[in-house]
């Protein structure tokens, strides 16, 4: 087990964010964790990468508890997230070298892993453009590749594919392909085909609580619905709690 | 070791970014040569370069807080910052990584300022050594309250309060009269306010009264210690997501 979450909360005074939340995800596993806006996807990546500290639960990252071993949990773990969070003045290859060096890896070590990252988000070409130059699909691989520089045990992706044009988008699902097995992955999206696509399970938020867990075929069966985006609907209607 | 890697990485954004040269190194010194013309004009000495070198060294600051504040903003609004919160970087690491690529600058525009300051006629003495020193104590004063602006600010926010600042900083310091010309008032907040003293310690050092360099420079100090005690609890709060 990579990651064992232990009825995660998250209260913001009255307003209860993620509500109980428990759940396992496999080593090497690809879940996408979907929900409607403001569903608490976010604010639960946030608890697990510690950018948040929950108000009540745990979750066990490979071995390290989020509330009692912070540290020793972001050692393993790394986080793409929603904005393309990239320094704009450096170049491609720099900006994979300060990822690497920040999480303890020598210059030479670094550069190892950059050259790595390069060749599979197919960078190199790019590895002298400033940040800011690359069109907003390659901002995104750099982004990813930027996590994948610490080699993290659990990658967070939190609506990696936002805005990006349709082949841009499959590009990047090609590479995200590649990943799987290696990393677990916890995606967070609103494209019902990207999860077709790349996750092994789904998880489906709906106002904080976890509304159902599976394989797509799982939850298509246990709904009696035809697709992802049917059981989508019928889980998060408004009325459906 | 990752302080300095972040340090290296801010340093790049600054640098990379040409109007940082320009507003912050070529602005001071065209204003210090334009007063100085001035004054050759002028019946009585308001702009002698002694005077005058030690208030616009301390005026090019003020593009310290604009450079550490929109660097911080950005980081902030780009989500940067949230990715190097999520890495196992301390609080300690991110403001030094974010102090430290300011002070080369603070040097380079000390450096800039006085060889203007020395080429339109102020003689070279120890004195000049000892208000470096100064200088650079100064300069971490405009770079805390830059991490303050950084980081309750957005980079947006941080452009305007930056327009503020730089005005009120600049006309509290007696940089271009001195404020008991005005008295009053105006006079009481100055003296309240660490602007003037940064610049009394300034040209204390640099006319050779070393004794009455110490207490503007105590004063300057302990609002620099003050700034970057409050910058650097809110700067935690903010890692820890609590605001």
């Amino acid at each position: 087990m990579t990651i064992e979450i232990k009825g995660l909360t998250k209260h913001y005074k009255e307003i209860v964010v993620v509500d109980q939340l428990s759940l396992c995800i496999e080593k090497g596993e690809f879940f996408a964790l979907l929900g409607q806006n403001a569903a608490g996807k976010t604010t639960t990546i946030k608890m697990l990468c510690g950018l948040l500290p929950p108000t009540d639960g745990d979750a066990i990252l490979d071995g390290e508890s989020i509330v009692y071993h912070q540290v020793a949990a972001k050692k393993k773990i790394n986080i793409s997230p929603q904005e393309t969070a990239v320094a704009p003045n450096l170049t491609v290859l720099e900006n994979l070298l300060f990822m690497g060096q920040i999480y303890g890896c020598s210059k030479i070590e670094a550069k190892k892993r950059a050259n790595a990252q390069m060749n599979l988000f197919g960078l190199t070409p790019r590895q002298s453009s400033k940040a800011k130059t690359l069109s907003g699909g390659y901002m995104r691989r750099l982004s990813v590749a930027m996590a994948m520089m610490s080699n993290p045990k659990i990658l967070f992706l939190d609506e990696p594919t936002l805005g990006m044009d349709v082949r841009a988008r499959r590009d990047l699902w090609k590479i995200l392909s590649q990943l799987k097995g290696e990393v677990t992955i916890v995606l967070t999206t609103h494209y019902l085909e990207e999860v077709e696509m790349l996750a092994d399970r789904v998880g489906i938020m709906h106002r904080g609580k976890m509304r159902a867990l599976g394989t797509i075929q799982q939850l298509m069966h246990e709904t009696k619905k035809h697709s992802l985006e049917e059981v989508f609907l019928e889980l998060t209607e408004e009325d459906s709690l | 070791m990752k302080a300095s890697v972040f340090a290296i990485r801010n340093h790049k954004e600054i640098v990379r970014d040409p109007v940082t040269l320009i507003f912050g190194m070529g602005l001071p010194v065209l204003i210090m040569a334009l007063f100085s013309v001035m004054q050759k004009n002028m019946q009585f000495g308001l702009f002698e370069i002694s005077n005058l070198a030690p208030g616009v060294i301390v005026f090019s600051f003020s593009f310290l807080t604009l450079f550490s504040g929109m660097l911080l903003g950005k980081d902030k609004s780009s989500s940067f910052l949230m990715r190097i919160f999520a890495s196992p970087m301390s609080a300690g690491d991110y403001i030094l990584g974010y102090v430290l690529p300011l002070l080369p600058i603070a040097l380079l525009q000390i450096i800039f300022c006085l060889l203007t300051a020395l080429f339109l006629g102020l003689s070279f003495n120890i004195s000049v050594l000892l208000m470096v020193g100064v200088l650079i104590v100064i300069s971490l004063l405009y770079i805390g309250f830059g991490l303050l602006f950084g980081t309750i600010f957005t980079d947006k926010q941080v452009g305007g309060i930056f327009a503020i600042f730089v005005n009120l900083s600049t006309w509290l310091s007696g940089t271009w009269f001195e404020p008991e010309m005005i008295g009053g008032t105006f006079q009481s907040i100055a003296q309240l306010l660490p602007f003037v003293h940064a610049v009394n310690a300034a040209r204390a050092a640099l006319s050779g009264a070393y004794l009455d360099v110490c207490l503007p420079l105590s004063i300057v100090i302990g609002y620099t210690v003050f700034i970057f005690i409050i910058a650097t609890l809110l700067f935690k709060r903010k890692m820890r997501g609590l605001y």
